[in-house]
């Protein structure tokens, strides 16, 4: 009885845990990350050298990261999960290795002054980490991923197109949208 | 000797506690698929039949005779609807739902306590 009792309990936690990651990533945390993205996009556009633009983006990475997480937790507690189970363990492990990636070959294409590859990079590798991460989410999740991939080959291809409009388009548009579909369909 | 003591202690305090328990126990509850549709509605706004067939890795047939079981007891809804041509069913919690639920949770919390209070 008493075996059966902590199995069922177990078997509980287990479930709502494998069920968070219908609710892991954050929707409106997303629209927020598109929309500050947008705003980093026309204020990078306005800057007139190599290393200011890069400041601007890599400003507003780290604030997207500040929302992603804030994001993250606050749709935890009102799942009452702990940020820290199963399905958000499971997608920082396949988030962060595309991440490290695209850390390194932003510093190296930098430095070679390659700069107009950057978006179609940061799209990929951002893409290919949320398709990775987000593989045992609901369909949107991995979707969203395969958008940014597109989105990041596109960008790669026609580098004759201005970079902030892609990344608007990659990182505003796309974060929107897909953020205003977890949002509404999975509960914030 | 001690391992036959041990066992027969168990299953004394299971029956005590089994019989000062039981009539509390929602069986509706306590069939396993019941109890995993109902925690993973429990930290969803709502959910699909085919998301819960795949959380759940069971039949159409055993889950959908489970979740009507659940919905005539009144503890989820279900609005069905169309994707196209495809038909959608989209299961709720309700409110009778959440509660029978926690009940169960504090149920198993009692019983495991009572065994640990033994």
């Amino acid at each position: 009885m008493h075996a059966h009792a902590i199995d069922n309990l177990r078997y509980i936690r287990k479930t709502m845990e494998r069920a968070g990651s219908f609710t892991a990533v954050p929707g409106i945390g997303g629209m927020l990350m598109g929309s500050t993205a947008l705003a980093a996009a026309w204020i990078a556009s306005h800057q007139v050298s190599g290393f200011a633009w890069m400041a601007v983006w890599l400003g507003e990475a780290l604030l997207a990261l500040g929302i992603g997480i804030a994001g993250a937790e606050l749709k935890s507690r009102r799942a009452k999960l702990p940020l820290i189970s199963g399905p958000a363990r499971k997608f920082v492990a396949g988030f962060s290795p595309a991440m490290l990636a695209g850390a390194v070959l932003t510093a190296v294409l930098f430095r070679a002054g390659h700069p107009e590859f950057l978006p179609g990079v940061w799209m990929l590798l951002y893409g290919a980490a949320i398709v990775s991460g987000g593989w045992a989410s609901v369909r949107v999740v991995p979707l969203m991923g395969a958008c940014f991939m597109v989105a990041g080959t596109a960008a790669l291809w026609w580098t004759g197109i201005p970079n902030d409009a892609f990344l608007a388009a990659g990182f505003g548009g796309l974060h929107i949208i897909f953020g205003t579909v977890i949002a509404v369909k999975y509960g914030g | 000797m001690a391992g036959k003591n041990t066992a027969r202690k168990e299953r004394e305090i299971g029956a005590a506690v089994g019989a000062a328990t039981a009539p509390k126990l929602d069986r509706l509850v306590h069939e396993r698929l019941r109890l995993g549709i109902l925690s993973a509605l429990s930290v969803n706004e709502s959910l699909t039949f085919n998301e819960l067939k795949k959380l759940l890795e069971t039949t159409d047939g055993n889950l959908s005779v489970h979740a009507r079981k659940l919905e005539e007891a009144g503890y989820l809804s279900c609005t069905k609807s169309f994707e196209g041509r495809v038909p959608r069913s989209d299961y709720k919690m309700t409110a009778a739902g959440r509660k029978a639920l926690e009940r169960y949770l504090d149920h198993m919390e009692a019983l495991i306590q009572a065994m640990r209070e033994k």
